[in-house]
């Protein structure tokens, strides 16, 4: 039915009414979905910049210019007062390095006031390095600002309400600032200091910072970073800045161009040129103490001095703002151990302390997405009660992570979040001891401190670190004393203590201690490159007469997986920190006790993927609910299907009634047929191509819905899939087999697909009836299109239909295979089967079938026995020589009338006057007659009713 | 069709209630095992099967060519290729880790697109209709052979490479470097679950596939056109620029199960995955089935 105008075609494509809504719903739906993903935010704060001169100093009165920001909330005004936070950044950044967290907490309903702190970027002054009277004094009088705005709580007149918040030096200002200035109602410290002199002059076996070994690696970037002008790694200071914020550093590249970075800025160091070219924008006090540091590897008191005063440890008792302290496990400059102290002397005056631990840290960044979405969290909820007043006393709770190991998906780390009820400290809850052994061992110290051993690289990231990839350490430099196989997993939480002895002919000996986590294949971690330098005194030459010493290695979360070795390595040289320039050599041996580990039970924090894994539940649960109810109701409806027969054509094999059939497009292909099929009948549906012949038969087999009428078979209402449809046999459209079976086997697949006994089938009469012989073995593939529609044919009979249905069935077949389907068609019939046969061919129906119907243009225009309708016509054809003459002697006789008169040929109806009585009238009124040829009425039906050229309906 | 007779007998003795024929009830129609070997007939099921047997084969013989440059810097993960011969489970976590992407997703296409769209481009659909098959139970049945044979290929596939790489390599422990080695028990039942995760993974290309299979005649078109889909996902996905509408592609998740060899194993992703794929898959053949139980053959 495909039509050969355009139009028609173009209207079918086209969607149409329904199907033309749901898909523009559908699209909608989709873009509005991809909209609202992608739609930029829109901010709910704004945002103001000012140039703020404040007045610090010793005596309060010495001017410097800050860099400030303030973030209001949008609806914060006069009248709708809100909580503050003063928001602090790390060394070597500025005010932008925090901008992201600002924004966050803007957006959480704080004005958040970030400031660049003097000495760096575009503010004035110098680095004092969180110095009571400088940094500190000028956060006091931004605090003395904040209360001034008419947008901001506050508690008493010049006492905002404000929590601090800071990374790194900005999180030593908070602590600094809480305990100088009692208006703080809150602070958040994180990544930060106890003691600065502890930090960067570290000795593991409890010896005041005046011994201990310079952490040279750290130092030297900070100072670069921070000093000096022009020549500091501005992007390692800009990386140092991401480092210290709130949510702490990225491992990535840094971000700042150089151009922002500090001692670089236009205008940056107010004191004019007269700045000291090996000091840059660092306090004339501050530098001198470093460079005397740097040049000798160890620290004067002045200068530990210095660093203390910098440091909250000697103020810890004056804090009285509640504090969070979260801590880096990946943080080789100020390692888990800096919180601790911080915590033990903040809550030894009884303020409020929580200490969590996540997987960065000054190494790590940020570390993986759930910690820094941990820290996130419990920052806002720390400010949400202490600050503005809103939610839930934060429990008490000790949170901390480990590495689980990679993130398949985006290969970044995975950590596994872990809480207990109480802080338990760097001891852990309980003690496991794991004994390590080895040889006394000799040791050289490299003369200037080259080659080194390398445990962590500043800023590589915690992968290097964990992977143990940058671990090295050089041969004939390092003692190592190795454990048996772990039986059963060891999860250290806490600082791991050692014993060692060592001689030193000097008298003196620098060593660093490290444990390593060895797997069975050998290949050995450094838990977060953490290690711990010693500087021992007073040593015995012999190893003999050395006594032990504890040595307590910095704090780690990490698991030691069963079967795997603790391997703990004596080492003289690091790169990181500052040893004796001269060539010496050690004894180092084992002490008396095991290492002991801390360990800590905590239980899993479930994340959101515990909630996935209810949803995972729940839709499995819901798809089988589903199914269950979808079948039930299938069912239900199976046995409510209508399985009663209309009376009335209970025996006959097949009904149409008034049936019609329009497409979604509005092309009508039946408008109304009706006709039934008796037993014994061989019905021929009669029609030109087009004329709604297949789509009757479509629907007959169920293929298609009809838009109205019935059909009816035996009685039973046929509807797609109805039951009855197993007793009737169809070629429709032509044969479809699958072509790489062979006919045999095609009909054996296709019987097995009914489901009915094998016995039921009657292969050999349907062989039979194939004719294909020998060629039933062969592909389908391979077959002439006559041996595929014999083969159809075929397949259509077995089980031996009562009805059969056949579109077209001579198509293809050569006349003697015409003549024989026709007897096969007819001896079908007798049995009280009956047939169906579609056919344009007006012959075949002629000489095969017993009825005839009719159709044209989707309409019944004739039906009845083919006798009746192929039988002798009423109307004769004759040829004449004189036509006009032989009119006039035709309309004489009564009851004749001419029909038709066209080149000589007359169509006469002779109403019952014998044909030879016209012939003979005719040839008495000297008329010659050439021809006279009985009519038929099928012809005059089939001509008269479809026309003379038979154009489809599709051509209406 | 010469000398052919018909006997002239009634076959409708015990006409049932509902007017089949004796011996027709639609759950019997159309049974799995005549759809199993109607697919197993056929060449391109054969072939697909035996590539699966013959790959692991191929990757070994490909192997006997070590040349000793070790290349293999790709992440962490870059080390399932060198350690791909160091035994049988490694070998056939290599083989898995290859064909996951596109291999498995072609065949399992393959199975599911190819299902309805060639009996409807052969002209066999509409004679199945007319048996009559009810056309859930058609779909059903087409359903879960499709998805057998995809099952089978996965099975052949690790199955084989399993066998010939303990037999090459030898029963060693199953190593990465992202996790401690697992000895040989506990790897098995860690491939076991990658397998299964693939499976779960794959039923994405199994419901578009099949779901193209039912709109469209042309066996092409739906294996092709669902292959095609899923690589634009892929595709897609490396844009980090979408940001989380990234999650919500079918093929998001789609190497997740690289989490099952880390210690302890990664479930997270596993789980929200096969979320994912189970809604789009149950999407996709809902909208088969309801569109196919409508739709008018017309092929």
């Amino acid at each position: 039915m495909r039509s050969p105008f355009p139009a028609a075609r173009i209207r079918r494509v086209l969607p149409t009414g329904r199907r033309a809504v749901a898909a523009s719903v559908a699209v909608a739906l989709l873009a509005a979905v991809v909209v609202w993903a992608v739609w930029p935010d829109r901010p709910g704060f704004r945002a103001e910049s000012a140039m703020l001169t404040v007045r610090s100093g010793p005596a309060g009165d010495e001017p410097v210019d800050l860099d400030t920001t303030l973030y209001l909330p949008r609806d914060a005004s006069a009248d709708r007062k809100v909580p503050a936070v003063l928001l602090a950044h790390g060394f070597g950044g500025t005010k932008n390095s925090v901008r992201t967290d600002a924004e966050d907490l803007a957006d959480r309903g704080y004005a958040v006031l970030t400031w660049t702190a003097r000495g760096f970027g575009r503010s004035g002054g110098q680095i004092h390095l969180d110095h009571p009277d400088f940094e500190v004094r000028d956060a006091q009088r931004l605090l003395d600002w904040l209360a001034d705005r008419p947008e901001i709580r506050t508690d008493a007149a010049g006492d905002p309400r404000v929590g601090v918040v800071g990374g790194s030096y900005g999180g030593a200002l908070a602590l600094l600032l809480a305990a100088q200035d009692q208006r703080v109602d809150a602070i958040v410290p994180l990544i930060t200091w106890n003691d600065l002199s502890r930090a960067f002059l570290p000795e593991s076996t409890g010896a005041a910072p005046t011994e201990g070994v310079f952490k040279s690696g750290w130092a030297g970037i900070f100072f670069g970073g921070g000093g000096n002008t022009g020549s500091g790694p501005a992007g390692i200071s800009g990386s140092t800045a991401e480092a210290s914020e709130g949510a702490p550093a990225s491992a990535g590249p840094p971000s700042p161009a150089p151009g922002t970075g500090p001692g670089t800025a236009p205008g940056a160091p107010t004191n004019g040129g007269a700045a000291d070219p090996s000091c840059g924008r660092f306090a004339a006090d501050v530098c001198a103490t470093y460079l005397r540091i740097a040049a000798t590897g160890r620290a004067d008191q002045a200068a530990v001095d210095l660093l203390r005063r910098s440091s909250p440890a000697g103020a810890l008792d004056r804090i009285k703002a509640p504090t969070l302290l979260v801590q880096g496990a990946a943080d080789t400059l100020f390692p888990l151990g800096e919180a601790d102290a911080n915590a033990r002397g903040i809550a030894a005056g009884g303020t409020p302390v929580r200490v969590a631990w996540f997987t960065g840290g000054h190494d790590g960044g940020e570390g993986p997405r759930t910690d820094s979405d941990r820290v996130k969290f419990l920052t806002a909820q720390w400010l949400d009660h202490y600050v503005a007043g809103s939610g839930g006393a934060p429990g008490n709770t000790f949170t901390f992570s480990r590495i689980a190991g990679f993130d398949a998906m985006d290969r970044g780390l995975v950590a596994t979040g872990y809480r207990t009820a109480d802080y338990p400290g760097l001891n852990g809850e309980s003690r496991r001891d794991v004994a390590v052994a080895g040889p006394t061992q000799r040791v050289a110290n490299p003369p200037g401190r080259n080659p080194a051993a390398i445990s962590s690289v500043p800023f590589a990231g915690s992968l290097s670190s964990l992977l143990g990839g940058v671990a090295g350490d050089i041969p004939g430099q390092h003692a190592r004393f190795e454990s048996e196989p772990v039986a059963e997993a060891v999860d250290i939480v806490g600082s791991p203590t050692v014993q060692i002895r060592a001689a030193s002919a000097s008298g003196e000996a620098v060593l660093f201690a490290k444990l390593y986590d060895v797997n069975p294949e050998g290949a050995a971690t450094l838990p977060s490159g953490l290690i711990a330098p010693i500087r021992l005194t007073g040593l015995p030459s012999s190893i003999d007469a050395a006594q032990p010493v504890t040595v307590t290695l910095p704090a780690i979360v990490h698991r030691v997986e069963a079967g795997h070795r603790l391997r703990l390595v004596v080492a003289t040289s690091d790169q990181a920190y500052s040893t004796p320039i001269e060539p010496t050599v050690y004894t180092v041996a084992l002490g008396d006790a095991p290492v002991s580990l801390p360990t800590v039970s905590g239980e899993p924090i479930p994340t959101e993927a515990a909630l996935w894994r209810w949803v995972l539940v729940g839709l499995l649960a819901a798809i089988v609910v589903g199914l269950v109810v979808l079948v039930a109701v299938l069912r239900l409806r199976h046995r409510r299907q209508d399985t009663s027969v209309h009376p009335e054509y209970a025996d006959t094999p097949l009904a149409v009634r008034q049936l019609r059939k329009e497409y979604a497009d509005g092309f009508v292909a039946v408008s109304e047929v009706d006709f039934e099929v008796h037993p014994g009948q061989v019905v021929g549906l009669l029609g030109p191509n087009g004329a709604g012949k297949t789509t009757t038969l479509r629907v007959l087999m169920g293929l298609t819905q009809p838009t109205a009428g019935e059909i009816y078979v035996f009685g039973h209402r046929l509807v797609p899939g109805s039951p009855v449809l197993s007793r009737i046999g169809a070629l429709v459209e032509g044969p479809g087999f699958l072509p790489h079976l062979s006919g045999l086997e095609n009909l054996k697949a296709y019987w097995r697909a009914t489901g009915r006994p094998a016995a039921d089938a009657h292969f050999e009469q349907a062989l039979e009836i194939a004719g294909l012989g020998s060629s039933v073995h062969r592909r389908v593939r391979k077959y002439s299109h006559g041996m595929k529609q014999r083969l159809a044919i075929a397949q259509a009979m077995l089980g031996l239909p009562e009805l059969l249905v056949l579109d077209e069935p001579t198509d293809g077949l050569d006349p003697p295979q015409i003549a024989e389907m026709r007897r096969v068609l007819q001896r079908y019939a007798t049995g009280g089967r009956a047939v169906l046969v579609s056919s344009h061919l007006l012959a075949e129906v002629e000489q095969t079938c017993t009825h005839a119907v009719v159709v044209n243009k989707g309409r019944i225009v004739a039906s009845g026995p083919v006798e009746d309708i192929v039988g002798e016509s009423p109307s004769v054809l004759f040829e004449v020589t004189d036509p006009a003459a032989a009119r006039t002697v035709l309309d004489g006789l009564g009851g004749v009338r001419v029909l038709d008169d066209s080149d000589g040929n007359l169509v006469v109806d002779t109403n019952g006057t014998a044909r030879s009585e016209v012939v003979a009238e005719l040839v008495r009124a000297g008329i010659g007659v050439d021809r006279v040829v009985p009519r038929r009425r099928l012809e005059d039906a089939f001509l008269a009713l479809v026309g003379e050229n038979s154009r489809g309906s599709g051509d209406r | 069709m010469a000398g052919s007779t018909v006997e002239p007998t009634r076959s409708a003795a015990g006409v049932a209630p509902s007017g089949a024929a004796a011996g027709y009830r639609p759950s019997k129609t159309l049974p799995f095992v005549a759809e199993f070997r109607r697919q197993a007939s056929r060449r391109r099921t054969q072939l697909a099967l035996g590539f699966m047997v013959l790959l692991p084969l191929i990757i070994l013989i490909a192997f006997q060519f070590e040349s000793g440059d070790d290349d293999n810097g790709r992440g962490e993960f870059g080390s399932l290729v060198s350690f791909a011969t160091s035994g049988g489970l490694n070998f056939t976590l290599f083989t898995i880790f290859v064909s996951a992407s596109f291999l498995l997703v072609v065949v399992v296409a393959l199975f599911c697109g190819d299902t309805v769209a060639s009996e409807a481009s052969w002209g066999s659909l509409r004679y199945l209709l007319a048996v009559p098959v009810p056309r859930a139970r058609l779909l059903a049945v087409k359903l879960l052979v499709a998805l057998t044979y995809s099952a089978l290929a996965l099975v052949l596939l690790a199955g084989t490479a399993l066998v010939i790489g303990t037999l090459r390599y030898g029963w060693s422990p199953l190593r990465s470097t992202v996790a401690a080695q697992l000895e040989p028990g506990e790897g098995l039942l860690r491939l076991l679950m990658v397998l299964g995760y693939l499976a779960v993974v794959l039923l994405v290309v199994a419901g578009l596939a099949f779901l193209l299979s039912v709109i469209t005649d042309a066996a092409l078109g739906a294996v092709g056109g669902a292959v095609l889909l899923w690589i634009l996902s892929s595709i897609l996905d490396q844009i980090t620029a979408l940001g989380a509408i990234r999650s919500f592609l079918p093929t998001h998740y789609s190497t997740a199960w690289l989490g099952l060899l880390s210690t302890p194993v990664q479930t997270d992703d596993l789980v929200r995955g096969a979320v994912s794929a189970i809604c789009y898959a149950t999407l996709f053949w809902g909208l088969a089935f309801w569109r196919f139980t409508r739709k008018d053959i017309t092929s």
